[in-house]
């Protein structure tokens, strides 16, 4: 197995998506790694992902806890939690999302895990199990915020492809 | 002026990265998404609250029975 690095975007400035297009269809496997804050809002808010432009045929569940309470299992809007406007200064969320099979002719799954950073109680973490119900290859991907607030400057996304049955190792080119 | 919404496109097959406006098309599902968003998060915050709230009624029910706290965190926890 060998993990490649596709493409990083780090922003200059603020944006409401980022989007990578044309993405290889020679891989297995996509690995998204994400770092994220949105512009406004408070204590955390969501991450919104989409393949090829769709709006529709997305279903999941979410596990997550927000710092206080019981942990919380639902079908929620958007796939994990990014840093808001309140979040302590110059801190970003984490997240990865894992594509298994994203150039085949299959409905496509796909799990994420993730957390917000605040030095507060308030923080979330979520680990998630989905599905797009859509047989298409994967050619595009797109991360925003779905309260349509800008992403940060300095929010960065990197995307990845894992080849099954080469030598293991991570490809940085 | 209201400055028009932005997205940031990395293209794979040549690694170079644009900045264009949205279309009138995308700002509107952007809308759509925000709306639906909304009413999910205000039905989730209602939910945990509604769960809450039934917890400590019956944390307090627990007690009047006669159960000492620890008993009750016991239970409960």
């Amino acid at each position: 197995m060998t993990m490649t690095l596709i493409e990083t975007k780090t922003l200059g400035t603020a944006a409401a998506s980022i989007e990578f297009t044309s993405i290889p269809q020679d891989g297995t496997d996509l690995v998204v790694l994400m770092s994220l804050r949105e512009a406004g809002g408070s204590e955390a808010d969501g991450i919104q992902m989409r393949f090829n432009s769709s709006s529709t045929g997305y279903s999941f569940r979410r596990l997550f806890g927000a710092g206080s309470g019981s942990p919380t299992s639902d079908t929620g809007g958007a796939i994990l939690w990014m840093n808001s406007n309140t979040s302590t200064s110059n801190t970003f969320a984490n997240a990865s999302v894992y594509i298994p099979n994203y150039a085949g002719s299959t409905n496509k799954s796909f799990s994420n895990d993730g957390v917000s950073e605040n030095n507060a109680t308030t923080a979330y973490q979520a680990i998630v199990a989905g599905l797009w119900s859509n047989t298409e290859a994967i050619s595009s991907i797109s991360f925003a915020n779905p309260s349509a607030r800008n992403l940060v400057a300095g929010s960065t996304i990197s995307l990845y492809k894992i080849t099954k049955g080469s030598s293991g190792g991570v490809v940085v080119s | 002026m209201i400055e028009t919404p932005t997205k940031v496109i990395v293209d794979c097959s040549t690694g170079e990265s644009t900045i264009v406006p949205l279309t009138a098309e995308e700002i509107a599902q952007r809308e759509t998404d925000r709306l639906a968003w909304e009413a999910q998060e205000a039905e989730r915050l209602a939910a945990e609250e509604t769960k809450e709230n039934l917890k400590a009624s019956a944390n307090a029910k627990l007690l009047a029975l006669g159960l000492t706290e620890a008993e009750v965190n016991a239970l409960t926890a």
